[in-house]
């Protein structure tokens, strides 16, 4: 009897501090959680949501993984209708399977009720960001980070005399910034393994990456200045002569050519962070990387200010960039929607909107984006408002994952790798992507 | 005399401190049942977490079952998933890297730990203090392990390579470890056999000091030269813990993840995509459940088969 005496007691002392411990929370209001990926917007969104709670009350926890396991670790919260995340930055591909697979609460009636104009905000991030199916009138998120690919450079270096000489005369023009994807390998390959300042420097650092994105999102921004296309126009899914098409398979050898002649040593499978990091440690002369990581860039010690210099991603046979960016979604199993979708309706006011770009992260509503003095904002806001303008982005279907696998393979395998050719390696992806259009039931 | 030994000395002393009300249903109970009272909780944890996954696994390799779509309907496809996977290329390739992983790694860790564990056995001044330096790669943990080896191999700053330039005098960075389809593989190898051959040398250390002194004594009587001691004494005594180190490092490699997504993460291309790496990319990324869920049993069967004969030869050699 004892025992169980000295048990139930236990049972009781152990409950008394479970609820003791949630109960001061409780107290001081409603906590949401926010999840999103660990990088530089990231702490601006911190700073900014200081005043949700001063508004609000509601305090906020947030949740950042790593990009490299952000797809991995917030797919596999969704899938399991876990309730971690009462808000979720999450990618622009992931709009179609979390719409269709009921992870996202659809925010239509909510904008209704409470006056939010979808169309206050950028047509291109609500396309990429909040609609599905695409082009259909049905939001499931709010356009909360406008990001694409766009390029960086040492401008510093660019505007050495002898380099500028010695440049003019191996090539016959002005050493500027690239208008075209031809030119930006020209400079890439007339910095690389040149000696400035005594240390060996490199071309560029572009997307290589194998495990996750990296190398579809950096092979795309060759791809579609190229011509590389989806699928045709006019008949959805039919990718014979698009995704493979002549200009498509230029697009992939001239990335594979960037990658052999340009890169750093070594450079097989880096992504975001390596980039940053070849760039900032004065390793190479150009870097490609998202927008979203321009401000603090520009803001580094070493390479920043007056060193740095960026531009948006090179036409070819037609202008494109890859689209970055990600919209703010409510999570259907969130136990704190009311709370979840005030922070949304606070998120999409102006006011909040200007010190948001202010703050650092990128915002995608008109009334800052069309403000006549935002180009003068930052040295990369007149860049940011024409890459937005020809951004295109991957598939966004439910299935996207498969998608995006098939390609990394199949590009890694040939650029990286070195095995096959580029036709041979268009020609596989469509066979994939076919694959998985049929399981779909779309083809 | 009391039986104060065995189980119902237990189960006596057992009901002395138990409260009366469940004393008295103890003592009703025959030994058998308090046996199997005793360890039924531990066999249903077992079956919680061991056996029903994998009749669970078994069920859904039969379906199309996508863990990320829990509204769609899922079908039995009876043994299609296993078709598939039997007859796709990128399966076969990765189990053609994963055979050669295993076949690589542990050759050189059998040879390299048999020979560190003969000269530690060896028992010369500062052996300890060599044993506990030989041991520490494996107390890392894998993901430590991956991401400072990934330094090593660096081509511009990596030691790895500085110290194969010094020995080669090829620039430092001419050769990318992590990088070239040629060497990934190999890196990767290196890597893994620079962390697991302490591990066969402290199995084979075991074997050799199993070995009584007297045979050798035996053996010097017989005017055995050294080199004849080993090869009739030494290795076939070790052969067992050899071969028992081999089954642990051969299943362990099979199912190798950490370490290759670390280095490489199956790059460059595919060239060191191993089936766990294929697998995961199947049930977590693409979350082709059912898909994968045949692919594992797949790999299960195939672990459990080899290591199941290799059994059967290390019971032929121990009973020799």
């Amino acid at each position: 009897m004892k025992l169980l005496q000295t048990f139930a007691l236990t049972a009781t002392v152990a409950a008394a501090t479970v609820l003791g411990a949630s109960a001061p929370a409780r107290a001081e209001g409603k906590t949401i959680t926010l999840c999103w990926a660990a990088w530089d917007p990231a702490n601006a969104l911190v700073e900014l949501s200081k005043d949700f709670t001063a508004k609000t009350g509601v305090n906020m926890k947030f949740e950042f993984v790593p990009w490299p396991n952000f797809a991995d670790r917030m797919l596999n919260e969704l899938n399991s209708k876990g309730k971690l995340c009462d808000l979720m930055i999450g990618d622009s591909q992931w709009i179609g399977g979390a719409a269709e697979n009921g992870h996202y609460v659809k925010l239509n009636e909510f904008f209704d009720k409470e006056g939010i104009k979808i169309s206050d905000f950028m047509p291109a991030t609500v396309t990429g960001y909040a609609e599905w199916p695409k082009g259909s009138p049905n939001y499931w998120a709010l356009p909360a980070m406008g990001d694409a690919n766009g390029w960086t450079y040492r401008k510093d270096w660019f505007a050495r005399p002898e380099i500028r000489e010695e440049f003019k005369k191996k090539f016959g023009r002005e050493l500027e910034v690239p208008k075209t994807q031809a030119e930006l390998k020209d400079i890439a390959e007339f910095f690389q393994k040149r000696v400035i300042d005594g240390k060996t420097v490199y071309g560029a650092a572009i997307f290589t990456e194998r495990g996750s994105e990296g190398i579809t999102m950096g092979v795309t921004n060759a791809l579609y200045p190229f011509g590389f296309k989806y699928q045709n126009p006019k008949k959805p899914y039919d990718m014979q002569g698009f995704v493979n098409s002549d200009d498509a398979v230029k697009g992939l050898e001239f990335y594979k050519a960037l990658y052999k002649c340009c890169t750093p040593p070594g450079y097989s499978n880096g992504y975001m962070q390596e980039g940053l990091d070849a760039f900032k440690s004065g390793q190479v002369a150009l870097q490609m990387n998202w927008f979203a990581f321009f401000p603090g860039l520009y803001k580094d010690p070493n390479v920043g200010g007056d060193k740095i210099g960026f531009f948006v991603n090179p036409a070819q046979k037609e202008k494109g960039s890859q689209l970055g960016g990600q919209g703010i979604s409510v999570v259907a199993y969130s136990p704190n929607r009311a709370e979840a979708l005030a922070y949304i309706k606070w998120f999409a006011s102006l006011d909040t909107q200007k010190k948001w770009w202010s703050l650092g992260g990128y915002s995608c509503h008109k009334g800052v984006l069309n403000d006549p003095n935002f180009k003068n904002t930052a040295p990369f806001a007149a860049d940011f408002l024409v890459a937005m303008d020809q951004v295109v982005d991957f598939w966004a279907e439910p299935s996207y994952a498969q998608l995006l696998l098939a390609m990394q393979k199949r590009v890694h395998d040939y650029v990286v790798a070195d095995q096959g050719t580029a036709k041979g390696a268009l020609d596989g992806l469509i066979s994939d992507w076919t694959k998985v259009f049929k399981e779909d039931g779309k083809l | 005399m009391t039986d104060q030994t065995g189980l119902s000395g237990l189960v006596d002393r057992a009901a002395l401190v138990t409260p009366p009300v469940v004393a008295r249903r103890v003592r009703g109970l025959s030994e058998r049942a308090i046996a199997w009272l005793f360890i039924t909780p531990t066999m249903l944890l077992l079956l919680a977490i061991n056996i029903f996954p994998l009749i669970w696994t078994i069920r859904l390799s039969f379906t199309n079952y996508r863990a990320n779509r829990p509204n769609a309907t899922v079908l039995d496809v009876g043994l299609a998933n296993y078709q598939s996977i039997l007859t796709d290329p990128d399966v076969w390739a990765a189990m053609t890297v994963t055979a050669r992983f295993v076949f690589w790694s542990i050759l050189i860790q059998t040879l390299l730990g048999f020979a560190l564990a003969w000269l530690i056995d060896k028992k010369f001044r500062g052996h300890g203090l060599w044993t506990t330096l030989i041991l520490l790669p494996m107390m890392l943990s894998p993901a430590v392990v991956g991401n400072f080896w990934t330094f090593l191999y660096q081509p511009q700053i990596g030691l790895f390579n500085y110290i194969i330039s010094a020995l080669t005098g090829a620039p430092a960075s001419s050769f990318q470890m992590l990088a070239q389809v040629p060497l990934a593989p190999w890196a990767i190898v290196i890597v893994d056999s620079w962390m697991w051959t302490p591990y066969v040398m402290l199995i084979c250390l075991a074997g050799l000091r199993s070995i009584p002194d007297y045979i050798y004594e035996a053996a010097e009587v017989d005017r055995a030269s050294p080199w004849r001691q080993f090869w009739s004494i030494t290795l076939p005594m070790a052969l067992p813990f050899i071969m028992l180190a081999v089954l642990f490092r051969g299943i362990e490699n099979f199912k190798m993840f950490d370490m290759v997504n670390l280095l490489t993460g199956g790059g460059p291309g595919s060239t060191t995509e191993v089936a766990s790496i294929t697998l995961k990319r199947e049930a977590f990324e693409k979350w082709r459940t059912g898909y994968s869920s045949a692919f594992a049993i797949i790999l299960f069967v195939t672990v459990f088969g080899l290591a199941n004969i290799y059994v059967k030869a290390l019971n032929r050699v121990k009973s020799r």
